[in-house]
């Protein structure tokens, strides 16, 4: 027996390549298209554990929209969802181009992820509210927030909706159902939870969507929103966005030895459903599956958005010092944006021409925004926040203390 | 007007606040079907009900995250975390989240929550019953701290906290929910029964934070206290006949300057007493603005009697307290020098 025992050694798991390796998704398990049955919205979560391992996707290689979850958008919202996706990415092009010309400190893009937010989006109600992560700006675009608040605030100029105290995409907009961003991770998720017991407190409709990365499901306010939203049957949907990538750390740190993130819901008895992110069509039906669920009282779902970060994480790391360069080309979903737009070419709905103009009107359409932003300033030039303003909120009134030290600071 | 004790005044404030605004939702470990450990919320659920009144699982970061969430929605969470030295998983959702909520939003949202927590030693709890880290919230923007030392004070500074639109932090001494403590550990234990701040009056009249309270008129010293050490105070006067003015400061955050400076600037001298470890305790910040504001009136060094800056021990509980034995040979310094 005693012969048997060896030193013990630390198993660290490693991502399948890394800079100078050949991409290899090989491993990665994809069911086709439409094979993945719609269930009850008021389904035992345990009748669909298998839903946690598997992926729902409705636009099958040809373009075609396959399946039970197929059909939950007309095709004049096909092409508004496809719009907002143009928008968001274009909008990010721009932002992280100024970001590189120095007119803000900070910027995070969305590049292969706008399906999840922007569908998303479409599925939830006025009132509901998401308590969203640095990543989802499709929820606001997808929203009509007006994109030039969003640049006074990347620009942090003097009409800054939060007077440049917060970073530039940590935005807020209560009327626009999205929960001021932190920055912290993970803190979020239980807050969706609370705001979601809040409502079911006080005898309302509206339900909450919390969102968290694969990398902050390692947070132990990821455990805690679980607990919460499983005791007390929260109108909650949890979204974990599975984008592979935690910065340079790859999903598998904080999988551990679990087979999807999605099934972590399986221990807390939550409804849990695996999602091909890239694809429009299919995070609508779920989440519109999930957010109904909500609202009938059958508590809460966790999705987890198979979907890849093809951009770095923010404007301050290369994605290439820690992960292949032709990575992203590999990635068996495809990009979200051009799935959409051939399916809409496959139905006849819409055409390169259009495609085309679509593009250019929208392109027209930032362009001129970030120029009436930046006439009013960015974080280099032109009108700022007032320093006076640091001072102001941090309480309601603010105290004795607070006072002098304004005056102290001349402001 | 009844007489009550601190246990019985707090829970009756959480059924004023309960019964005149709906909002108002009380939770925590233990706090719904049972009453608390210590019986704070005792009776709130049967009378209330269920949604507003629940035991949650033993989370801290879930109970306070949870909190945010709903005075997001539009709720006031009174919530109770079961002692204070359990408040650290929830430090995050406090400081980075509660705190700040109002400012980074531009007050699109706001977190109007009060956070109770049991503080403080003197029930032989060891290193994790016994902690106070009042320090660690005065130190965030954006948080109110308050520390009531009665009763009378417990009930209206609890409803006052119920009320205020900001985030407040709650610290319960323990060692005197059932009476004014002196630190005379090997004396009968005395009760809120017969005290005059266990006289507690009826209905929702505040005590507004903010404001200290002087506790004993005196021309000698100015004691700068709050919670279990304003008894301490009381005691090493009466040992001591030092004629010392004692100011229960109540809420440390924000601050009665106003009410420390007037009092110095009469006496001339100051002890700080606190429970707390003392290396950046609260006491640092008093003597700090007691010396930026009153250094010329001052007649001898400020002397500090804190905690010792170890863990709380068990057995040797009350040669770490900072009893009146150790405040009365402060006070005969500092009239010394």
């Amino acid at each position: 027996m005693t012969s048997d025992i060896r030193p013990l050694s630390l198993n660290v798991p490693e991502p399948g390549c890394r800079p100078g390796d050949t991409p290899d998704f090989s491993d990665f398990e994809i069911p086709r298209a439409g094979l993945v049955p719609r269930p009850a919205v008021n389904v035992d979560p345990d009748e669909i554990r298998d839903m946690a391992f598997s992926i729902v996707r409705v636009l099958n290689k040809k373009g075609e929209a396959v399946g039970e979850w197929a059909d939950s958008l007309t095709n004049d919202e096909l092409r508004v969802g496809l719009r907002h996706m143009m928008t968001l990415r274009t909008f990010d092009i721009r932002m992280m181009n100024a970001q590189r010309q120095g007119k803000t400190s900070f910027y995070m893009q969305h590049l292969g992820e706008e399906a999840v937010s922007c569908a998303f989006s479409r599925a939830m109600q006025p009132g509901d509210m998401n308590f969203p992560t640095y990543r989802q700006a499709g929820l606001l675009i997808a929203r009509d927030y007006p994109m030039l608040t969003m640049m006074n605030q990347i620009y942090s100029n003097a009409e800054d909706p939060l007077h440049g105290r917060q970073l530039p995409i940590m935005y807020s907009s209560k009327e626009h159902g999205f929960f001021s961003i932190s920055g912290n991770l993970g803190t979020q998720f239980v807050q969706a939870v609370g705001w979601a017991m809040a409502s079911a407190i006080s005898g309302d409709t509206k339900i909450a969507a919390g969102w968290i990365g694969d990398g902050s499901t390692a947070e132990s306010d990821f455990h805690a929103a679980m607990v919460f939203a499983s005791t007390y049957k929260a109108p909650v949907v949890l979204n974990i966005v599975n984008n592979q990538w935690a910065i340079s750390t790859f999903q598998g740190i904080a999988r551990g030895g679990v087979g999807t993130f999605a099934a972590r819901g399986h221990g807390f008895g939550i409804a849990s459903i695996r999602v091909d992110g890239n694809d429009y069509l299919a995070v609508h039906a779920v989440a519109k599956w999930a957010c109904e669920r909500a609202r009938l009282g059958f508590g809460p779902t966790l999705i987890e958005h198979v979907t890849y970060r093809a951009g770095g994480h923010s404007t301050s790391d290369d994605p290439s010092a820690y992960r292949s360069k032709s990575e992203a080309a590999a990635w068996p979903l495809g990009d979200p944006l051009e799935r959409l737009k051939q399916h809409l070419i496959t139905i006849g709905e819409w055409s390169e021409e259009r495609h085309k103009q679509a593009e250019a009107e929208i392109h027209d359409e930032v362009v001129s925004l970030q120029k009436t932003a930046e006439a009013v300033g960015t974080l280099a030039v032109g009108k700022t926040p007032s320093p006076r303003d640091m001072f102001e909120g941090v309480y309601e009134t603010m105290p004795p203390h607070l006072v002098k030290q304004r005056q102290e600071a001349g402001f | 007007m009844a007489q009550m004790t601190m246990i019985e005044a707090i829970r009756e404030a959480h059924d004023v606040a309960m019964a005149a605004d709906k909002r108002v939702v009380v939770y925590g470990e233990d706090v719904g079907y049972f009453g608390g450990v210590f019986r704070c919320t005792a009776g709130l659920q049967e009378k209330f009900g269920k949604s507003r009144c629940f035991d949650t699982p033993i989370n801290e970061a879930g109970i306070v995250g949870t909190a945010i969430g709903m005075a997001a929605y539009g709720l006031k969470p009174v919530i109770e975390i079961q002692f204070a030295d359990y408040v650290y998983p929830a430090y995050d959702q406090i400081v980075s989240e509660a705190a700040r909520l109002r400012h980074r939003s531009n007050a699109d949202f706001t977190c109007p929550i009060v956070i109770r927590m049991p503080t403080g030693g003197g029930i032989f709890g060891g290193q994790t019953h016994s902690q106070s880290p009042e320090a660690l919230f005065t130190h965030v923007s954006g948080l109110k701290v308050v520390m009531p030392s009665n009763p009378k004070d417990a009930k209206g500074l609890l409803l006052a906290a119920i009320e205020d639109p900001d985030p407040v932090i709650f610290l319960e001494p323990k060692r005197l929910y059932n009476g004014p403590f002196d630190g005379h550990h090997d004396r009968p234990i005395v009760s809120w029964k017969k005290h005059p701040l266990g006289d507690v009056p009826d209905g929702d009249d505040l005590v507004p934070l903010g404001k200290a309270a002087v506790r004993r008129v005196g021309a000698d010293v100015t004691v700068l206290a709050y919670g279990t050490m304003v008894y301490v105070a009381e005691a090493a006067v009466q040992e001591t006949g030092v004629d010392a003015e004692i100011l229960d400061l109540r809420t440390l955050m924000p601050l009665d300057l106003e009410a420390i400076v007037a009092s110095v600037k009469k006496t001339g001298r100051c002890v700080i007493v606190h429970e707390a470890t003392r290396t950046s305790g609260f006491g640092a910040e008093l003597m700090s603005l007691v010396q930026e504001a009153c250094f010329y009136h001052l007649e001898a060094p400020m002397i500090r009697v804190t905690g010792w800056d170890t863990p709380y021990p068990h057995a040797q509980e009350w040669e770490y307290f900072p009893g009146p034995g150790r405040v009365g040979e402060a006070f005969k310094k500092v009239m010394e020098d």
